[in-house]
């Protein structure tokens, strides 16, 4: 297969392989079963730890591989997500959960809590979403109560991601209700701690590998020095982490999109009807061209995003909306067309098309549902034409 | 404690196509794979190193090329790689080849204690070398093995045979050789990646290692290749198609009958 | 050192047919450049690598007589002409004679019969030499047996010590084995010691009119083609024969034959069996199955295999797997059909979506009636079939079991 040269270093060559490998020897064997039993894949982050890529993103000085582009990581994203955004989503989530440390947190902090992040020993996750703040973040509810050296949080998260599963939580809690998005703070909590409960786990559409959860916090109790930075930055802090992750959800969008375009080209190749290979008929294959240049813009417009990122972290909302945006679009499309390529085979579970296509839902929802993101695009495009 | 593991590289051969109109093999886009029971003996070794504290030696012999496969190893976390390469090698069969493992083992610096192989190669099938260089070197070797347990001198194994299996223990130095189900490879790290890229790989030649010419190579072969062919298509088969599911199941299921093969 | 296979620089045109003929990559067409050669019109030329083996397949492939394979000179056994006889290891278990000991009796038979010479039996363990007589019904002349404490157990080095002392004294022509997993861990051993080839997993043997040599003949590259091997300056000519591959000859009650005890020296036995288990659990015995039902990568995925057993459940048959299927996870290895398998004889072999490489068919090929379920019509598992069905294994199958289930 022929693919564009994006003028990857050294390192993302290997990433890519390396991920691409794993993800058919480990994670597609599994894919499905995964989902039947909405089963969380721990072992599977466990050997990514071991492979050194649950720490790409994390600063060497921390235990990580300290990549030198948010690329490399883009890379690890999409080839997961080629065969399966379950088990992707719980990987990046960690990415989700981290950001904010590595954005926001002393050094103390990131000494504490990255290496075992790191190593893939302890898994982290992001808590913002809570049942009266979904698309407006400035809804949250969780307070955060000073009282000594401690803060006292109460509150309930919703839909969180790796819930459950994970070992170090970074959550959003308003510390002064006056002050609005400038009031809200953010903490790093820890699973076992008194007061932080679990909710139900969630039954969903699609990414069945993922644990989705509820996060309750009665009258927990965390130590002063686990809030990052000072009160009051935690909105800008989720702004910024949103900055970065959303061009990996787009990751997650052109992998899938690649995914399914794969099982739909092989099964136009080898499905014989009227004596001929479906794919001998131009409607269909047209189809598929146009599938494969969907695929192909989402993922020249990822790996640009990225790459911008690594230069403009400050100046990227507009461009990291828009991959995600597009990307994600992309992938609905491809991954309805593959099911329709496939027909009734691709209405089954016997194929992995089925799976494809519930999972690609999710994608236009979280992180900014699509039409935030068209709400982050627009404002920005009047701001700048109205400073010309 | 010293490991030394053997492994071969061979072409991925559930790859390889058959030409149907020439009867010959279609090896254009077959790669080369570190043959996949030397994995699982590779994963032994480190399971082990991680255990007590080992030095794992990955050997092989093999054209210039072989060296990709030692590379591989390096990123899985073994220490020390050697390849025997030489023009001198060429065409060696199974005894020749388990000779030159066997001068070449017997010429690295430390004396292994631990003698790990593959159970057979997937190209050749085999499973002689490992018996072969247990022979040259004369150590004891248990074949076939699933499990292995090393607790000072003396390692504890499971040997399986046909219909069951048995436990075995023997000191050592000691050869074995590992089956599939031992465990499963490792996938390298991406700094183990990276390492494997930039590090030296260790050649030796025939006379370096003290090969003696009469026993190297297609001079130092007893068995020889006289003919390679494609086996006979049988006469007579009877073969259906774009018939009805139904139907082909009636007209297959009645001919089992008539011929009362059920 | 020599080379085996001398490419003619002037002749050759660098066209690269016998590239392609290869079987071992050992061939390749480099730019003349560079390299001190004769003057030439022609721009490449073929170029030999250590990969090759002086099979000679590459020969009829050049137009130009630009290729010979040279005899290597070969340092080989002694006085090969002192060597006579064929011998088989009767392997035993448990004090029970193996099944592929009369395999190879009725082998051996013929080889001998060909040559005019006797055939012999080596016989080992404890309490064992009752069992000699009945390999002599079975077809041996002598039979040699080694009886003692020691061997109560199977161990390599006393196996090796004692076939290979006999090999010494009594310098038979040709020894063959069963590729068990006991003869499969001592023989390659033996055949170190002896200073001779040993050809693995033969699938047929015979011998050369001409040369009296022995023609062994294996699955090679992965299964992929056919060898056939020779020996030709070492003695004895060794090999090992997959259980089920030859057939069972009948046995001739009350045939005479000469039994001769021996009692070789032997060096300690350095590996010790603490414990014998002979359970598998739920393994199932392919090679002793009448029917068996395999699957190959056309199934697409583990869940499928329940559409075979449905169809195994009808017919009283036992599922099998193709290599690419245990590869692929789908099934344990023990189901594994083929030359790195199980090698079985069924009398209904059933192939759903198994495309037929020549690894498999090593397996399976000897079935008596084989019926074999694809939808690509050039699969080479047609050209073995009794009865091919070119269609859905996801339509057919089914369907088949509903047929039976109709009766």
């Amino acid at each position: 297969m022929f693919e564009m040269d994006y003028g990857f270093s050294e390192s993302q060559i290997e990433i890519r392989d390396m991920v691409r490998e794993f993800a058919q020897e480990r994670v597609k064997p599994v894919r499905a079963e995964l989902d039947e039993n909405e089963e969380f894949p721990r072992e599977i982050l466990t050997e990514l730890g071991k492979m050194d890529l649950m720490g790409l993103y994390i600063p060497e000085e921390y235990g990580g591989f300290g990549c030198e582009s948010s690329l490399d990581f883009i890379l690890a994203i999409e080839e997961l997500s080629r065969v399966c955004i379950g088990v992707s989503v719980s990987y990046a989530a960690n990415a989700l959960g981290a950001d904010p440390i590595i954005i926001g947190a002393s050094d103390e902090q990131k000494k504490k809590y990255l290496p075992s992040l790191a190593s893939g020993e302890k898994l982290a996750a992001f808590a913002l979403t809570e049942p009266n703040a979904g698309s407006d973040a400035g809804g949250i509810a969780t307070t955060a109560r000073k009282v000594g050296d401690k803060y006292i949080l109460n509150g309930t998260k919703q839909w969180i991601t790796n819930g459950g599963e994970a070992d170090v939580y970074t959550v959003l809690a308003v510390t002064n209700k006056a002050k609005g998005p400038r009031g809200v703070s953010c903490f790093i909590v820890e699973k076992d701690t008194p007061g932080f409960h679990f909710g139900k786990k969630e039954k969903k559409l699609g990414i069945r590998a993922s644990a989705t959860r509820e996060l309750i916090f009665e009258d927990c109790e965390v130590p002063a020095e686990n809030l990052i930075g000072r009160e009051g930055i935690g909105f800008m802090l989720a702004m910024k982490t949103f900055d970065v992750s959303r061009p990996g959800i787009a990751a997650q969008g052109v992998g899938l999109a690649q995914g399914a375009l794969d099982e739909a080209v092989q099964y136009a190749r080898t499905r014989v009807q009227f004596g001929k290979p479906i794919a001998a008929n131009q409607g269909l294959r047209w189809m598929l061209a146009d599938m494969a240049v969907k695929v192909e813009t989402a993922r020249a417009m990822v790996y640009a995003t990225a790459r911008h990122a690594d230069k403009h972290m400050k100046n990227m909302s507009k461009f990291s909306a828009m991959c995600k945006l597009y990307a994600t679009d992309v992938s609905m499309s491809v991954t309805t067309d593959a099911v329709q390529v496939l027909g009734g085979y691709g209405f089954m579970r016997e194929y992995p098309v089925e799976k494809m296509m519930r999972d690609a839902k999710i994608l236009q929802i979280y992180e900014g549902t699509n039409q935030i993101q068209r709400e982050v695009i627009s404002h920005a495009l009047v701001k700048e034409y109205a400073s010309l | 404690m010293h490991i030394v593991v053997c492994i071969k590289q061979v072409p991925d051969t559930s790859d390889v196509k058959i030409n149907p109109e020439t009867n010959t093999l279609i090896r254009e886009g077959v790669v080369s794979i570190i043959n996949p029971f030397d994995e699982n003996a590779v994963e032994a070794a480190l399971v082990l190193k991680e255990k007590l504290g080992a030095k794992v030696t990955v050997m092989t012999m093999g054209p210039p090329q072989a060296e990709s496969a030692l590379r591989e190893t390096i990123a899985l976390g073994v220490d020390d790689v050697v390849l025997l390469s030489d023009r001198a090698f060429a065409g060696s069969d199974t005894w020749a080849t388990s000779y030159a493992l066997g001068k070449g083992i017997a010429h690295l610096e430390e004396r292994p204690d631990l003698i790990l192989f593959g159970k057979q190669a997937i190209d050749g099938d085999t499973a002689q070398v490992g018996p072969g260089v247990a022979e040259f070197l004369n150590l004891p070797i248990i074949t076939y093995v699933r499990k292995v347990e090393v607790e000072g001198q003396l390692a504890k194994v499971e040997r399986v045979f046909e219909d069951g299996y048995e436990r075995m223990e023997a000191e050592l130095p000691l050869v074995l050789t590992v089956l599939k189900e031992m465990n499963v490879p490792r996938m390298a790290s991406l700094r183990g990646r990276m390492k494997a890229k930039k590090a030296e790989i260790k050649k030796w030649t025939a006379a370096e290692i003290g090969a003696d010419p009469e026993n190297t190579g297609l001079a130092g072969s007893p068995t020889k290749v006289v003919k390679i062919f494609s086996p006979p298509k049988k006469v007579g088969g009877i073969k259906i198609e774009g018939t009805a599911a139904l139907d082909a199941a009636r007209t297959v299921v009645g001919k089992l009958k008539e011929q009362k093969v059920i | 050192m020599q080379e085996p296979l001398i490419i003619y620089e002037e002749k050759c045109t660098g066209c690269g047919a016998c590239v392609k003929v290869c079987p071992f990559s050992a061939l390749s067409v480099e730019p003349r450049e560079g390299r001190t050669l004769p003057e030439s019109r022609f721009r490449n030329i073929a170029v030999v690598n250590e990969a090759c083996t002086a099979c000679g397949a590459c020969l009829p492939s050049c137009k130009f007589d630009a290729l010979e394979v040279r005899d290597i000179e070969q340092k080989g056994s002694e006085d090969l002409e002192s060597f006579t006889g064929v011998w088989i290891f009767a392997e035993q278990r448990a004090g029970e004679i193996q099944d592929v000991a009369y395999e190879l009796l009725a082998e051996g038979r013929k080889l001998a019969d060909e040559l005019g010479e006797e055939l012999s039996a080596v016989l080992m363990g404890f309490n064992i030499r009752d069992k000699a007589q009945t390999l002599i019904e079975w077809g041996a002349d002598k039979v040699y047996v080694v009886d003692g404490a020691e061997l109560e157990e199977y161990e390599t080095d006393l196996y090796t010590d004692i076939l290979a002392a006999l090999i010494h004294r009594y310098k038979p022509e040709i020894v063959l084995a069963g590729a068990t997993s006991i003869g499969r861990a001592f023989i390659a051993r033996v055949a170190v010691r002896v200073k001779t080839g040993l050809t693995a997993d033969c699938t047929a043997l015979a011998i050369d009119p001409e040369k009296r040599i022995l023609l062994q003949t294996r699955p090679a590259f992965g299964g992929n083609i056919m060898a056939t091997i020779i020996t030709p300056n070492h003695r004895p000519q060794m090999a090992t024969v997959r259980h089920k591959v030859f057939k069972k000859g009948a046995p001739q009650p009350g045939r005479t034959g000469q039994i001769i005890e021996e009692h070789p020296k032997l060096s300690l036995a350095r590996t010790k069996v603490v414990e014998v288990l002979h359970e598998m659990g739920n393994q199932v015995n392919l090679a002793e199955a009448d029917i068996i039902v395999s699957g190959g990568r056309g199934l697409g995925g583990p869940e499928n295999f329940a559409m075979l057993e449905e169809l195994a459940k009808e017919l009283g048959a036992a599922v099998g797997a193709s290599r690419a299927a245990v590869d692929a996870g789908w099934m344990p290895a023990y189901h594994q059909v083929g030359q790195t398998g199980k090698t079985v004889c069924p009398k209904l072999y059933v192939a759903c979506g198994i495309s037929g490489a020549i690894q498999h068919l090593a397996g399976m090929s000897s079935s008596d009636y084989i019926v074999a379920i694809n939808k690509d019509p050039d699969a080479p598992i047609f050209d073995i079939a009794d009865f091919g069905i070119v269609g859905d294994v996801f339509e057919v199958v089914p369907m088949m079991t509903k047929v039976l289930r109709e009766g």
